[in-house]
């Protein structure tokens, strides 16, 4: 059964029979069948193929590339380098807002990063354009290049898309020189790279000054806005299509570099064109998490009261552009303590320019501040479980404000209680399993901010009864396909199938970013809000059509409900959505909605999503490896719109925990800069057997106050507190502390030894 | 250089004739026969993506050469299904929600499918994690691909008894 | 990918006559052929197709008793084969702990033994590496080598044999038969691959045009069957190469190891028989001293070419585990996950 108050009398908590419910997915039979379209799947009339060819040194210039061998290669249509790329509108060096990225579009001969588009080759068929590229050979003029943070560093401005690089509360120096116990740590965190399963892509085809683009995309506005921007074009003569993304993380909310060369070559060539990008190709343009130093110093009291926490991060950015990651800021949430500060620091490196991926920040900084965590409550001799009780946030410590709404303390409760955590001893190396090998448990604290950014929806009721909600939602595997057609169909009174919902198409209304885990937050909202508006116009030519069964009930309130209005007072009086609009002679009635933050609460309230993970690690005493044989999250984030669909999320967040914490790296070369592992062979992340067992708790949350829905963010909160958990287990298994991720079979060895 | 072949695609018996050695399985079902279920993650074997059955035994398409499989009998994913009614694992994996963005899916089905025929694994879900490691999921569905694939063992090996009684 | 002349030879004799071209190669599954290729890391002119030679395909037992891998069997098939599996379990258990199922249901046994090195810079065209270009220098040398050689290697080249499958093949023995131009030779296993020395490029004994026919693992090999065991330590739990391995094989009889044959992974550059490990396991009673001093020899030359000294340590644990878990006797079935540290560790193997 579906409900939903209709305004005027405003809206009611809703008892929808969609929200809520654990459906699966409604692409899913395309996706089980190799029909789900991604945007390399498309192959119109006509199609060439772009291949880009990419630098090998990380800083200087090409001084010389093979043109006229590629172009000899049978099948080779057309190479595109800086002598003859056709101009464009706007200068791809240009920044004229912090979400615009600078781009390397063949704009000159600089080299920047390894893995940099220095030319790019168009051919009849993928062989001979791949070959094509191969034959470039470019010469170089090399200057030493510079990929690690050892060096000179500066003071960002803002870190991350737009964030002080610098908060604090209290007087942490003073609180820090009187505590009773001190501790400083220093972590690092490696450079890391995305790596959706779909490579970045994109088919484009032009048609005079119109342009058709299949591409993946967590911003279909974004993208049309950048696109139209550089080749000068109306915004309104782009369509993208973008109905799957094979994964994004981040990768793909801005439209890289790469992709915007499929677009000059489909122009410079006058046909369709399809570029892929290689996997080795993914290390460089399309942006990465970059490395970070993070050095943690903790106060507390003799009673291991929290009394001072200082977070200073030292991340990498490109040469070229800006974004540090802003791993401090993840002290600003969690634990309670009189004196904070957090800090920043940038290094500039010759690297693509890292940017946004799953829990940027968060990540990389609650592992940090996880491990120092855990290393003081062990100084302090106690059980990192209650250490965290003890230092629980009540408020949000960095300013002060209250939280919206906070299931933590049950998260930590439920959490420990499946896991067995009573029964952990306080000393490291204590445990065994039935074999002799070493057992470790550990806990992190989860966290992740309700984000919304802005959205807009169409709702329609149809002459026949059935409804119609339209929003250019992003699914990247969330699942927006279906939460969102929840929330639509709630949103109309009307069952699911009776609804249709479009999504993924710039032709429909902007969805805004599927990115800050705030998608199903936003664009529900949207959606709710038009749903909202729809019913109110319905209900509107119901109230004053004498004909009707609700005549002049405006005022005591009017309910839809399984496509029918009703009385709120009296709910056997009503009528069906299609006698009103055949009634009025309408085809159908539109209404519109927008989902936007709203400012009032959220200056008064901190808005966060919560959890505690817990990780069980068995370690090979001789051995050093490692594997993660349980880990159990417990998280409260607000209504949740498919728990099915949620715990799927919170699973791929605690496997990107187990892949932060023992897996992924890439390893520079530090003499030349490239990557040395641009692969998925040398470049883990972890395989099924690497995930033996996995469980998750939907804690209870209402939160009256983040949006009328009730949704906070589930995407990206996974990651965070599993690193900290497993790195906490791995010490309470092994008694070796490792600061340096990801933790490995050496560093266990060695740590062995030095012990 | 005699670069005609003849290939069994899902049942269906073609005649190929190619006009480049390099072509690949994958490259070859995808961009030159416009099968594009199976998916290219890597191109060099090492994610899974392009997991099709040759003689119904599973192998990573991108790092076959067409021209070298003249002959064989080929299953992708889009040949898995009997009209609407779908193959038991995939209907287990969505059942079981054994994937988000569906990239890595076809792969995995196709695996399942081969991990299934080969008989190897049977009820212990340490031997399918092991047995389906050759097919990587970045969004994390593990925990719901390996379910599906116990789930639809289960259900196939039921089938069968049915069958057989 | 270059452009290349496809050839496919209907006899083993064509095959040879095919190869003998200079920029011939043999394409077996083409698993790691195509993959360097794609690299760019070779570029052969013509490619040899042996798939479709037919012959190649069996896995018999000979009438003395030892046992004959045509080089066009599947390492999955040879895995499964339970006849094989039960007489050389060691050889099964390495197999499925190598590549992935999709890798080993194509990748032949030929092709496995000629696999190249995974050093990433021999893999990158740009970087120097007298493997792939004699005479450029080697990059690896005081770059990214946490993974490189610890035994075998030379100032021109310190790259690991990756292989699995070798690994047993060099402890029990195998020999590796051959068909050239001027007919068939044949040439132990341990023999088959080449020490770096200063010619890297050359990494077996094969002359140009010469082919693997068949892998025979010796009437003796099967002696071990009841204590053999692979282990192989990995940064993931699956799909990973070793970054140490070791197979081990005891004969014993009455309490005493009667004869021992012990071969490293991982760690070398190229399958790594230990002999000196072996002599002195000959004649001691099983036990963790023994096997301790047994791996103390195995490395007794080893030293770090880079970053990699944690090797040498490793490598050792390696051994010692392995010994012991070879001592403790084959497992009836192949353990859910194969030569890994997770798979169930007989009793009292685990120092404590
Ligand atoms: C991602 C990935 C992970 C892997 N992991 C592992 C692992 O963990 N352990 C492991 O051991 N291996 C691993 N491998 C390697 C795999 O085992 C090899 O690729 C495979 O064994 C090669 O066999 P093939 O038949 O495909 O050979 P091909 O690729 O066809 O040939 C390889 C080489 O051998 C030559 N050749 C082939 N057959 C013959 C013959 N009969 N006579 C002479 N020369 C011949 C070819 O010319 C070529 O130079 C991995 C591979 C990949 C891609
Ligand atoms: S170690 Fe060997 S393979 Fe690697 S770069 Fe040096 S010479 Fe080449
Ligand atoms: S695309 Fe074939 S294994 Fe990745
Ligand atoms: S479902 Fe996205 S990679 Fe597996």
């Amino acid at each position: 059964m579906s409900e939903i108050a209709s305004l005027p009398t405003g809206s009611r908590q809703r008892q929808g029979s969609n929200i809520g419910q654990p459906m699966t997915r409604r692409e899913g039979v395309l996706k089980v069948t190799g029909q789900a379209t991604y945007a390399a799947d498309n192959n119109p009339e006509g199609l060439l193929y772009a291949v880009v060819a990419t630098a090998t040194i990380a800083r200087g210039r090409v001084t010389h590339l093979d043109v006229e061998a590629a172009k000899a290669h049978p099948g080779v249509v057309e190479v595109l380098t800086p002598q003859n790329r056709p101009p464009l509108a706007l200068d791809p060096d240009a920044k004229l807002h912090g979400f615009m990225f600078r781009l390397d579009l063949l704009q000159n001969d600089g080299v920047r990063y390894a893995g940099q588009p220095i030319a790019l080759v168009v051919a009849r068929t993928l062989e001979a354009a791949n070959e094509g590229a191969a034959l470039l050979a470019p010469q170089y003029e090399v200057e030493a290049p510079r990929v690690d943070l050892d060096g000179e560093n500066f003071v960002p401005e803002v870190v991350g898309p737009g964030a002080p690089a610098r908060a604090e509360t209290g007087d942490f120096d003073a609180e820090y020189a009187g505590s009773a116990k001190t501790l400083e740590a220093t972590y690092e965190t490696p450079p890391q790279y995305h790596n959706a399963m779909e490579p970045h892509s994109i088919v484009a085809a032009w048609d005079g000054d119109r342009l058709s683009i299949d591409m993946p995309t967590q911003g279909m506005a974004m993208a049309i806005d950048r696109v139209a921007g550089l080749f000068g074009i109306p915004a309104e003569n782009i369509h993208i299509r973008s109905p799957f993304l094979g994964g994004g993380f981040g990768s793909k909310g801005m439209p890289a570099g790469p992709q915007m060369l499929g677009i000059i070559a489909a122009k410079h060539v006058g046909a369709p064109v399809k570029l892929v990008l290689s996997r080795q190709q993914m290390y460089g343009p399309v942006g990465h998490r970059g490395q970070t130093r993070q050095t943690l110093r903790l106060g507390m009291s003799d009673d291991g009261r929290l009394t001072a926490i200082e977070h200073h991060t030292l991340a990498s950015t490109s040469r070229f552009d800006d974004f540090v990651e802003p791993a401090s800021n993840a002290s600003h949430t969690l634990y309670a303590a009189p004196g904070i500060r957090t800090t920043h620091e940038g290094a500039r490196i010759d690297i693509g320019t890292p940017m946004f991926m799953r829990a940027p920040g968060e990540a990389s900084g609650s592992a940090a501040l996880e491990g120092a965590i855990d290393e003081a409550a062990f100084a302090a001799r106690m059980d990192p479980l209650d250490f965290r009780l003890l230092n629980y946030a009540e408020v949000e410590p960095i300013s002060g404000k209250p939280f919206s709404s906070k299931a933590l303390r049950e998260c930590y409760a439920k959490g420990a209680e499946r896991f067995g955590w009573a029964k952990r001893p306080l000393e490291p190396r204590s445990m065994r399993d039935a074999e002799g090998r070493l057992v470790g448990w550990g806990v992190g604290t989860a966290m992740f901010p309700a984000i919304m950014f802005q959205a807009a929806a169409r709702a329609v009721i149809r002459a026949d009864g059935s409804g119609l909600m339209e929003t250019g939602a992003h699914d990247m595997g969330q699942g927006a396909w279906t939460a969102l057609h929840q929330i639509a169909a709630d949103g109309l009174g009307l069952s699911m199938d009776e609804t249709e919902f479009r999504a993924g198409s710039s032709d429909l209304p902007d969805a805004g970013i599927a990115g800050g885990s705030g998608h199903t937050a936003t664009a529900g909202m949207a959606l709710h809000r038009a749903g909202e508006d729809v019913i109110a116009k319905l209900t509107e030519l119901a109230v004053n059509d004498e004909n009707s069964p609700l005549y002049g009930a405006g005022n005591v309130g009017v309910v839809a409900r399984n496509g029918r209005l009703v009385r709120q007072d009296d709910e056997s009086r009503g009528e069906p959505y299609a006698a009103i609009l055949q009634r009025a002679g309408l085809a159908e009635i539109e209404g519109k909605g927008q989902g936007v933050p709203d400012a009032g609460p959220r200056e008064k309230y901190a808005m966060d999503a919560h959890g505690a993970v817990f990780a069980e690690v068995t370690v090979d005493p001789d051995l050093g490896q490692i594997r993660v044989t349980r880990l159990i999250g417990a998280f409260a984030a607000g209504r949740v719109i498919n728990p099915r669909m949620v715990e799927s999320q919170y699973y791929g967040g605690m496997i990107w925990g187990i892949s932060f914490a023992l897996h992924e790296e890439a390893v520079h070369d530090k003499r030349s800069g490239r990557i040395m592992n641009a692969n998925l062979a040398e470049y883990r992340v972890p395989v099924n057997a690497d995930v033996p067992s996995l469980e998750t708790i939907l804690v209870h949350e209402d939160d009256p106050y983040v949006n009328a829905l009730g949704i906070k963010g589930v995407g990206e909160i996974g990651v965070t507190g599993t690193v900290g958990a497993i790195a906490g287990a791995i010490w309470h298994a092994t008694g070796v502390r490792v600061r340096r991720f990801p933790i490995n079979v050496a560093d266990l060895l060695e740590g062995a030894a030095a012990r | 250089m005699n670069l005609s072949l003849t290939l069994t695609i899902n049942g269906k018996r073609r005649e190929i004739v190619l006009d480049d050695p390099r072509v690949t399985l994958l490259d070859l079902l995808r961009e030159r026969l416009d099968l594009t279920g199976s998916k290219k993650g890597c191109d060099r074997g090492q994610c899974g993506a392009c997991t099709i059955l040759v003689h119904g035994q599973r192998i990573n398409s991108c790092l076959a050469l067409a021209i070298s499989y003249d002959g064989a009998s080929i299953t992708t994913i889009e040949g898995l299904a009997d009209g609407d009614a779908l193959h038991p694992v995939q209907q287990a994996f969505i059942d079981h929600d054994g994937f988000q963005c569906g990239f890595c899916t076809p792969g995995q089905i196709m695996s399942a499918v081969g991990l299934i025929a080969e008989a190897q694994a049977g009820e212990d879900a340490e031997r399918v994690r092991e047995a389906m490691s050759g097919n990587i999921c970045r969004c994390g569905a593990y925990k719901g691909i390996t379910e599906a694939v116990l789930d639809a063992q289960a259900k196939i090996s039921a089938g069968k008894e049915r069958d057989a009684a | 990918m270059n452009l290349f002349e496809y050839v496919r030879p209907s006899s083993i004799a064509e095959a040879v006559a095919a190869a003998g071209e200079p920029g011939s190669a043999y394409l077996g599954a083409g698993t790691n052929l195509l993959d360097l290729m794609k690299g760019g890391v070779t570029r052969p002119s013509r490619l040899v197709d042996l798939t479709h030679l037919p012959d190649l395909n069996g896995i018999e037992t000979l009438p003395d008793g030892s046992a004959r891998i045509g080089a066009l069997v599947k390492n999955s098939a040879l895995a499964h084969d339970p006849d094989f599996a039960k007489r050389f379990p060691v050889v099964a258990e390495a197999l499925l702990a190598g590549a992935s199922a999709q890798l080993r249901n194509a990748a032949t046994v030929g092709g496995n033994l000629m696999q190249r090195t995974r050093c990433s810079y021999f893999n990158d065209p740009a970087s120097a590496c007298n493997k792939r270009e004699p005479g450029t220098g080697c990059d690896a040398l005081g770059g990214e080598n946490r993974s490189h050689a610890v035994l075998g290697w030379s100032d021109h080249c310190i790259a690991v044999h990756p292989s699995d499958f070798c690994v047993p093949l060099a402890a029990l023995g195998a020999i590796v038969e051959i068909a050239g131009a001027g007919g068939q030779r044949e040439v132990p296993l341990t023999d088959f691959h080449r020490l770096p020395g200063d010619t890297p490029d050359r990494e077996t004994v094969l002359e140009a045009g010469e082919m693997i026919v068949a892998v025979r693992l010796p009437a003796d090999a099967a002696a071990f069957a009841d204590h053999q065991r692979y282990l192989k330590v990995r940064e993931r739990t699956s799909y990973a190469f070793a970054l140490a391995s070791a197979a081990a094989a005891l004969k014993i009889e009455n309490g005493t190891i009667v004869e021992a044959r012990l071969a490293l992974g991982g760690v070398a550059t190229k399958p790594w028989r230990a002999k000196a490990a072996e002599a002195l396991l000959a004649g001691a009673a099983p036990g963790k001293q023994v096997f301790e001093k047994a791996a103390e020899a195995a490395f007794a030359e080893a030293r770090p070419s880079g970053d990699n000294g944690y090797k040498i340590e490793l490598g050792k644990r390696v051994v010692a585990r392995v010994l012991a878990m070879a001592a403790a006797g084959t497992p009836d079935r192949m353990p859910a996950l194969p030569a890994s540290p997770f798979a169930p560790i007989p009793e009292g193997v685990v120092n404590v």
